[in-house]
Formats: structure tokens, C-alpha cells, sequence
């Protein structure tokens, strides 16, 4: 009877951690639906890359504001899960705040720094809720940011003060049955935040405190599974996959765009048939460009998952600023939402891709959005986690083109013109050095 | 002043290869706007007696506009073709003042054979600069208010904001700087082939935005590095009405200008 506790948080662990992995690994499949990209290169590059932008935020501070809330939710929760290696502990195996007397006076320094931290993430998830809800910063208020978007942003917010008051709360009647010489409940921790919340508790019985001291104990470690297993709904799985994200996104200039080397090989047959090969690789692409997410490379796909929805790269796009419909946030929702769909569809048809009518593009984003591109790569700059829509816009544009031939009639006269006389304007281009005698 | 703008091909004739190539590009070579920025900087060349030399009619489109149009096909086409005449000449050293030309030679051109370096004309202007042989001092413009407007394929897409700032304040000029600057700089709606087509439906058009960050400079010159971001801002400036208060110009047709050439 005394290890049903023990028990109980056992299953309670195993469910939550095992619905998590199952999770990842979902996502992990969905992933590896794209098309395959060596990013297996400069690995000392990509450490540095991961290590500055992800776990260092260098790409935070143009919004100083928004980046110091952010870096104090950040380390908060980085620092606040050792407390959570101390509860799983105490839980599996009955016994209460096991790491004070390990750890002596420090252990007091700890929890202190704890409640304070837990503070600042409290402040600071008021500040970040009041930005999206009282200011109404713009990004946060576009059009694809109506419904669950917005929901699942403030919920993200409301979870966090719910983990950080219990964790407080949980403290408080701690400290309360510490001071009544309950054997268990041995005289560790120093509370500087959870003294103010004694009032709350004044003149309860010490049964109710323990009740309440328990409630608080379990609602906390549960509230955290739940959270953990939320992620894979929500925009908030950034706080993981800004890892791998960052180490694989691409090394070289913003500017260069990736040469499709399949179709190297068939313009060098058309051009050079004498000195070509047919066909080399035997591989003449079934389709050029992307027209639905398995077209798409899987960094592209992580990108999505990737994406927190912070809405910088759409304020910085000139096509959106300026009104057009273009939004690069949408272009990564629109990926995950099609990508999630598909992954449903896997799970309904035992992991086979059933046909069901639909595409990532027209029935996700439109070739007007497509078309207002400047492929000016504000939003690839800005994004804090190094997430490139621009490629996918590229990759939706080149199947639009090449195997549609949906362009708009302007450009399709600039292409014949390239392909008639080398320029994009219907020019000879005997005239080409016209100007030096003008 | 007649221009000595020799062709690769006439050089060869004579037993004779420049030391670097000039790729004009088709806005340098067909727009007339842009054509003042080519012949500016031929001036430059001539006067600092640089070695150098044009395809002519052996240039091509780089396929620039086509592949950001999605049409991998004919920029693939037209890149094998340009390298083909490249290599014919044994070209190693490209500059241009088209950052779009810039930046396929430099970046996209290298994975289909086509190895060179690659210089912006801003670059080459500031190298000349160092290696004494050209010298700029303010003259028409010392003591002006001047903004430099970053062309997303030489800034974003190449990290490459210094070179043109650096060659503003050699003229003793006032460089004053927009809200949306260097990285952040916002396009002057061209890029992505978008110089070719109206736009999709919006409020406005993204040159107006632009010039409007350019106008509250209170910029009596807002300075370019590319034809298409000229062209574009040149109109924004006329949709603001403002043409005859503030100029736009290539940074060549500065330090030309401000040479009396």
C-alpha cells in the first residue's frame, strides 16, 4: 500500500514520456517524407552554427526587448528542469526533496535561485501576453494568426504561469509543514518568492496543508508531462527542434540558390549530346519542383515544425508590408499543416500514402502568393532559428513553370525573350554594345 | 570623350587578354537609365587606364531571372552557354555592376564548371582606390546628404554593405543612413524577376515604400549599386514627387561625377 504513490508515478512517467516519444518519432517519420539532402558537411560548421544561433540566440537581439523576456523564459526553464531531476526522483522513489541533504547549504542557494527564476518567467509571460493581447503587436494579429494559431500562442503562455504557480504554491505549503516538524517534510530550501504566498495558506489545518502540499507536488510533475506532450501540437516544439533545425540549415550565401543537378544532366545532353552521357545517373527527376510536401527537401520540412509562428520574417517581407498576400509564416504553417495531414493520413492507412486530392499547392498556398515574391531574403535573414521559406516559395514557383507553364504572361515573355536573344527584353543582341557608341 | 570599351574578342585578335572582364549585364546594356551607370563606369576604367574588356555580343543573359523565375531549365541553358564563352577566353576575373549578374557568377555558376572571381563594381572601384590608381575627393557632392540603398543580392544575399558606403564618404559626402538599413534594407520591389511583371494586388507598391524610408532621410541623393534597385527607386522618387529635390544614382556615376569625367 505505501508504494501505490511510487506506482502510480511510475505509469504516470512511462505514459507521459512514452506518448513524447511516440510523438517525436512521428514527427521524425513525417520528416523523412521529404526528399533527401546531403547536410552531412563541414560538421565543425554546423556545430558552431547550432551553438551560436539555437542555444546562443545571436539572431534574437534585433528586438532587445523581446529578446531579453525570451532569454529569461529560456534560461528559466533550462535551469528550473534540475529541480525536475529532484521530483522525478522524490517520486519514484518516496522520498522528499532527496538532493538537500546531499547537497548542504547550496541546496538553499538553489531553490532560491529557483523561485526567483520562476519570477522572472512570470513577469516575463506577462509581458510577452500583454504584447499579444493589449498592444496587439501587428505580426501577432495577420491573418493566418486567426483561430488556433492564437489560441495555442496565449495557451503556451497560460501553461507556463500554471507550472511556475504550482511550483510556488508547492513550495509554500512545503515551507508551512516544515515549520510544524512533520517528519517527512525534513527543514530544507530557502522560498525568497514563495514566503509572499503564505497569507494564502494562513490557518489551515496541517491535514489540509498536506493535501494541498501533495496536490500542488502532483499537479506540477503532470502539468509538465501534459506540457511535453502539447509541444507536438503546438508552435512551442521550437524549444527543441531550433537544434537540429539550426545544424542543418544551409552554409552558403543567402544568394545561392540550390543548381538542380538532374537537370544539369539533361541540359548538358541537349547542349552537348557528343560529350554527355545519356542519362549518367539514370535518373531523369519524375517532377521539377514542389507542388506538394513530398517534393520538398526535409530540412524544409523540419523548417515547419521548426517555426514558432513569431511572424519576423512576414514583417520584414516587402510583399507582404506592402499589402500582397504573400506571408513566408504562412508558407511554413501552410507546410506543417499539409505535412500533419498527410502524417494523419500514413496513420489511418497503415503507413501508405493514400491519394486524397489535395496538394500543398492551390488547395495550402496560392500562386498568388507565390508570385509576389522579390526572392529579396528578408525573411530567411531575420528568422531567429535560420528557417529558409524563400526555398520553398522557389521549389512551388519552378513546378508552377516547368511543369505547368503557369507563370504570368509578363514573365513568360521575359523567358522567351532569354531564350530567343539572351536578354529579357526583346532586344537583338547584335545591339548589345550599342551604348558604347551612343 | 569617345569610350575605349575593347571586346574580348577584338583583344584576342591583337594577341592580348585584359586583366579583368566586364560583364555588362542586359539592364547595363539595353535600359537607358541603366546605360548611363555602365557608361559612367567605363569612364572610370578608362581613366584609371585598367585593363580590361566586354563580351559584347557574345554576353548573354546569366539566367539570373529565369531561375528565380522557376524556369531551372533555361537558367541552366544560358549559364552552361555564358561559361562555354567564358572558358574560350580562359576568363579567371569578372567584375559587374549588376548585383543579380554578381551574385549567379559568383554563387550559382561554380557548381555548373564556371569558376571566376567575381568582383561588384563597387568592390573593384574601392580596390583601385587602394591600390592608388584612382583618387575620388568630394567635389560636386562634398558636404551633400546621401543615402545608400542596399541591393538585396549584393547585401543579404552577399554580405557585401561596406564597399559602397566606403566609396560615399570618399566624397565627403554626408552618409545618412534609413530606417531599414545594411541587413535589414528593404527591397526595392525588383528582385525575383519581379522587374518583369506588374505586381500581385496590395496596398501600394514597394518602391513607394521604399522611397518613403529614402525621402525621410531628407537625402538630397539616395546612392544605388544596382540597375533594376535605379530604375525602381527612380520611380518610386517621382510617384513622391520629389525628382526634382532628390536624384538617384549609380555609386559609379558618383565617383565619375565627382572626377569631372
Amino acid at each position: 500500500m505505501s508504494y501505490l504513490p511510487n506506482f502510480i508515478f511510475l505509469i504516470l512517467l512511462i505514459l507521459g514520456g512514452g506518448i513524447f516519444l511516440r510523438n517525436i518519432l512521428q514527427i521524425k517519420r513525417n520528416i523523412n517524407l521529404g526528399r533527401a539532402t546531403d547536410r552531412k558537411d563541414q560538421i565543425s560548421q554546423r556545430w558552431k552554427q547550432m551553438l551560436r544561433i539555437a542555444l546562443g540566440q545571436s539572431k534574437m537581439g534585433t528586438k532587445p526587448l523581446a529578446a531579453f523576456l525570451h532569454l529569461i523564459v529560456y534560461v528559466g526553464f533550462i535551469i528550473i528542469n534540475i529541480e525536475l531531476l529532484e521530483i522525478v526522483l522524490d517520486g519514484l522513489l518516496g522520498t522528499h526533496r532527496l538532493f538537500a541533504p546531499l547537497l548542504g547549504s547550496f541546496y538553499n542557494i538553489l531553490i532560491a535561485s529557483f523561485e526567483l527564476l520562476a519570477l522572472l518567467v512570470l513577469v516575463a509571460v506577462f509581458f510577452f501576453w500583454a504584447r499579444r493581447n493589449v498592444i496587439k503587436i501587428k505580426r501577432f494579429w495577420k491573418a493566418e494568426m486567426k483561430g488556433w494559431p492564437k489560441y495555442d500562442a496565449d495557451l503556451i503562455l497560460y501553461f507556463e504561469v500554471v507550472l511556475m504557480s504550482l511550483f510556488l504554491c508547492m513550495n509554500a505549503t512545503d515551507f508551512l509543514i516544515q515549520q510544524q516538524d512533520v517528519p517527512h517534510f525534513i527543514k530544507a530550501g530557502s522560498f525568497p518568492v514563495s514566503q509572499f504566498l503564505l497569507p494564502l495558506f494562513d490557518g489551515f489545518a496541517l491535514e489540509t496543508l498536506l493535501i494541498l502540499e501533495r496536490i500542488f507536488w502532483w499537479a506540477h510533475i503532470a502539468g509538465i508531462l501534459v506540457f511535453l506532450n502539447y509541444l507536438y501540437y503546438s508552435k512551442h516544439l521550437h524549444i527543441l527542434l531550433a537544434f537540429p533545425n539550426t545544424f542543418y540549415a544551409k552554409l552558403v550565401p543567402d544568394g545561392k540558390f540550390e543548381v538542380d543537378q538532374n537537370i544539369k544532366n539533361e541540359v548538358m545532353l541537349m547542349l552537348y549530346p557528343d560529350q554527355t552521357e545519356p542519362s549518367s545517373q539514370g535518373e531523369v527527376p519524375s517532377k521539377f519542383g514542389a507542388s506538394d510536401v513530398f517534393d520538398l527537401q526535409w530540412t524544409q520540412l523540419m523548417n515547419a515544425y521548426s517555426c514558432t509562428e513569431c511572424g519576423r520574417c512576414s514583417e520584414a517581407c516587402p510583399a507582404n508590408l506592402t499589402g500582397k498576400k504573400l506571408s513566408p509564416r504562412k508558407i511554413m504553417m501552410d507546410t506543417r499543416d499539409r505535412l500533419e495531414e498527410v502524417g494523419k493520413n500514413l496513420n489511418a492507412n497503415n503507413g501508405v500514402f493514400k491519394p486524397d486530392d489535395k496538394q500543398l499547392l492551390h488547395d495550402y498556398i496560392s500562386a498568388e502568393e507565390l508570385w509576389a515574391c522579390t526572392s529579396c531574403n528578408a525573411c530567411v535573414d531575420v528568422c531567429p532559428i535560420a528557417i529558409d521559406p524563400l526555398s520553398i516559395i522557389m521549389d512551388m514557383r519552378q513546378y508552377l513553370v516547368m511543369e505547368q507553364s503557369a507563370a504570368p504572361q509578363q514573365l513568360n515573355s521575359m523567358m522567351n525573350n532569354i531564350e530567343n536573344n539572351g536578354a529579357p527584353w526583346p532586344f537583338s543582341n547584335q545591339d548589345r554594345l550599342q551604348w558604347a557608341n551612343e | 570623350m569617345k569610350l575605349n570599351v575593347p571586346t574580348l574578342a577584338s583583344l584576342q585578335e591583337q594577341g592580348q587578354k585584359p586583366d579583368v572582364v566586364f560583364w555588362v549585364g542586359c539592364a547595363g546594356s539595353f535600359d537607358d537609365r541603366a546605360k548611363k551607370i555602365t557608361k559612367a563606369f567605363v569612364k572610370i576604367l578608362n581613366h584609371t587606364k585598367t585593363s580590361f574588356a566586354v563580351l559584347g555580343t557574345e554576353e548573354s543573359c546569366t539566367g539570373d531571372p529565369a531561375k528565380r523565375a522557376g524556369n531551372e531549365f533555361l537558367f541552366q541553358m544560358q549559364a552552361l552557354q555564358n561559361i562555354e564563352t567564358l572558358d574560350r577566353y580562359g576568363v579567371t576575373k569578372i567584375v559587374t555592376t549588376c548585383p543579380h549578374c554578381f551574385n549567379t557568377l559568383k554563387n550559382e555558376y561554380p557548381e555548373l564548371g564556371g569558376n571566376y572571381e567575381v568582383m561588384h563594381h563597387t568592390q573593384f572601384l574601392k580596390s583601385l582606390i587602394k591600390e592608388g590608381s584612382l583618387k575620388v575627393e568630394g567635389g560636386v557632392f562634398k558636404g551633400k546628404r546621401i543615402t545608400f540603398h542596399d541591393p538585396c543580392y549584393l547585401g543579404r544575399a552577399n554580405k557585401i554593405y561596406e564597399a559602397p558606403r566606403d566609396l560615399i564618404q570618399k566624397l565627403d559626402a554626408e552618409l545618412v543612413e534609413m530606417k531599414s538599413c545594411k541587413s535589414k534594407g528593404l527591397c526595392c520591389g525588383a528582385g525575383g524577376a519581379q522587374m518583369f511583371k506588374d505586381a500581385e494586388s496590395g496596398d501600394k507598391e514597394i518602391n513607394e515604400e521604399r522611397t518613403s524610408q529614402a525621402l525621410e532621410t531628407k537625402s538630397d541623393i539616395v546612392a544605388a549599386a544596382c540597375p533594376f534597385c535605379t530604375t525602381m527607386m527612380t520611380d518610386g522618387i517621382k510617384h513622391h514627387k520629389q525628382e526634382d529635390q532628390v536624384k538617384v544614382m549609380d555609386v559609379a556615376e558618383l565617383i565619375a561625377n565627382a572626377n569631372n569625367l
